[in-house]
């Protein structure tokens, strides 16, 4: 690269610093992981040992399984999944269109709704749960898996907005407007022509609103009390659990994650600039 | 757009316009209107309950503390991240991908994940063992050791919060032509000068969105402290979290929800002033 022009020594001496710079980095964000999925796999004997070698010792499937047998470790993890399920659909379904009418249309009070939007960036929204469980009980919300959805949903939709804006953004409106020539309606021109293209965008927001539900603590566990999301499960649980445990249900919360973090990396990049903006 | 159909974008509006009403301003008035009201009459009890609340001054300070602590370090780490993989050209992907990780993982998580290397038996003990460094297992996380416990949840935070800021500086960086370095290499600035008087400059608005983000979120800090420490170090969410749940106190968990969103709100104000945007130059 740009470095093979100078002088070799001096060259390679930054290449090296910079490569073991970027080794350190990434070895700061993985090896906890690996550490904490040790201490997952390791059970009670892993957590105990002294002292402890960073290789795997005693690692077995056994600890992690018994761990999701435990008593209400499945049904909080389906609850988290219905809950960012609920916040997936919500947001998309909703911040979608709003996307896209800012995306395509000039009209007036376009800079406050706009404001509007930007406004729940500076406020700490998992917060507004509280208020919320007087009203949720009054509704039946409460203690719901769809009540925690809308919670989470309010969090997930002014990014989905933003970010929906600029994917229809990256639409060309020419296409739009030659399928509108050729007789199709608005709707058909739509769905036809820019949902298959700005298809990838959406999935990607999709995912956000996913990770963004399944990693909430605050506003799921005021909100449930039996019906616990996996966070507000662990949350509860954790002064009387043992360490592996912990452990056990820290690893669960990342995993999910993690995968579908992978699933979107490409987007990554692409949809913070626009949101970012 | 034709005018007959100008009613399009305000249906497509209304849906979004009508959840944030519902799901967002309208709570926000509740909680003020729960933190300064008694019985339903105006009232200052709630704020005055919360201020001589034993726990009112330290979870004020440690949440300054902590936001103070970590954002500043994870905006250099994040700059220092988006410098680096902007000379590396195979394997980029993957270097990103890598640290994009934490982005996936909750406060809840990583604290649980920075447990298990702090904990008596952990990691960080048996390392220093095998140094020679401790005779026996020291103990990090305990009210005991406020400095120690203090640092274990910033070192947690730093972890899981620098992945956000990254992500948005290095789409921030991707932003910056490439001609204006090159242009103020020909003219023989250093690489510092570079940085400064160049991309720093040029990053502006994602720094500042950055910034806006992660101290919204660092002033939200909760199940971090509660995963490594437990209820050994106060903190302003945590408190509203105790008051709401453990004390069934409504009014004054939504006096510290009140305290929190007014130091939100402030900070992103300074923030807005401070690193000036101009709009002319926004991508």
């Amino acid at each position: 690269m740009s470095t093979a022009a100078r002088p070799s020594s001096f060259g390679s001496a930054r290449a090296v610093l910079l490569w073991s710079g970027i080794a350190v980095l990434c070895a700061w964000v993985l090896v906890p992981i690996y550490l904490v999925a040790l201490g997952a796999f390791g059970g009670r004997t892993g957590v105990y040992q002294w002292p402890k070698t960073i290789f795997p010792a005693g690692i077995s499937f056994e600890p992690f399984l018994l761990f999701l047998k435990t008593e209400g470790v499945a049904g909080a993890f389906m609850n988290s999944l219905g809950a960012a399920a609920v916040t997936v659909i919500l947001s998309v379904l909703i911040g979608a269109p709003a996307g896209y009418a800012l995306a395509r249309y000039n009209f007036r009070g376009k800079d406050g709704y706009r404001l509007l939007v930007l406004l729940t960036r500076a406020f700490p929204l998992a917060i507004l749960a509280l208020p919320l469980t007087v009203s949720f009980i009054r509704i039946g919300l409460y203690d719901t898996v769809i009540g925690v959805g809308l919670v989470h949903t309010v969090l997930a939709l002014p990014f989905a907005a933003l970010v929906t804006q600029g994917i229809f953004l990256g639409v060309p409106r020419e296409l739009e407007e030659a399928a509108w020539v050729f007789g199709c309606s608005r709707p058909q021109a739509f769905f036809r022509i820019v949902a298959p293209l700005a298809l990838p965008g959406l999935a990607a927001t999709a995912v956000f609103a996913f990770v963004i539900s399944w990693n909430e603590v605050f506003a799921a566990s005021v909100l449930t009390v039996r019906h616990r999301t996996l966070t507000a499960y662990l949350l509860t649980v954790l002064a009387e659990s043992p360490l592996h445990y912990r452990f056990a249900g820290g690893l669960l919360l990342i995993l999910p994650s993690v995968i579908f973090i992978f699933a979107v990396r490409r987007y990554l990049f692409a949809i913070w600039g626009i949101s970012s903006k | 757009m034709q005018n007959d159909k100008s009613w399009i974008p305000y249906l497509l509006i209304a849906p979004s316009v009508i959840f944030l009403a519902l799901l967002f301003l309208l709570p926000l008035v509740q909680t003020i209107w729960l933190a300064i009201s008694e019985g339903g009459v105006p009232s200052l009890a709630n704020l005055q309950t919360m201020a001589g609340d034993l726990n009112f001054r330290l979870a004020i300070r440690n949440t300054f503390l902590l936001t103070l602590a970590v954002v500043p370090i994870q905006i250099m780490i994040a700059l220092a991240m988006g410098s680096m993989v902007a000379k590396v050209g195979a394997g980029r992907e993957t270097i990103l991908w890598i640290w994009t990780i934490p982005l996936g993982i909750s406060d809840l998580a990583a604290g649980l994940v920075w447990l298990s290397i702090l904990q008596n038996s952990g990691y960080l003990n048996s390392l220093l063992f095998s140094a020679g460094l401790i005779e026996r297992q020291a103990n990090w996380l305990s009210y005991q050791t406020p400095v120690a416990l203090f640092f274990a949840i910033a070192i947690a935070e730093i972890w899981r919060g620098t992945a956000i800021v990254m992500v948005i500086i290095v789409a921030g960086l991707n932003q910056v032509p490439k001609e204006y370095r090159e242009a103020a290499e020909v003219f023989g600035a250093g690489r510092w000068t570079r940085f400064f008087r160049i991309t720093l400059p040029l990053i502006k608005p994602a720094l500042q969105s950055a910034l806006i983000l992660r101290t919204v979120l660092a002033f939200e800090v909760f199940a971090v402290v509660y995963a490594l420490g437990g209820s050994n170090m106060p903190v302003l969410v945590g408190e509203a979290y105790t008051w709401q749940n453990q004390n069934q106190n409504y009014g004054v968990a939504a006096a510290y929800a009140v305290l929190i969103m007014v130091i939100s709100l402030a900070a992103t104000l300074v923030y807005l002033k401070a690193v000036k945007v101009d709009p002319e130059r926004l991508p």
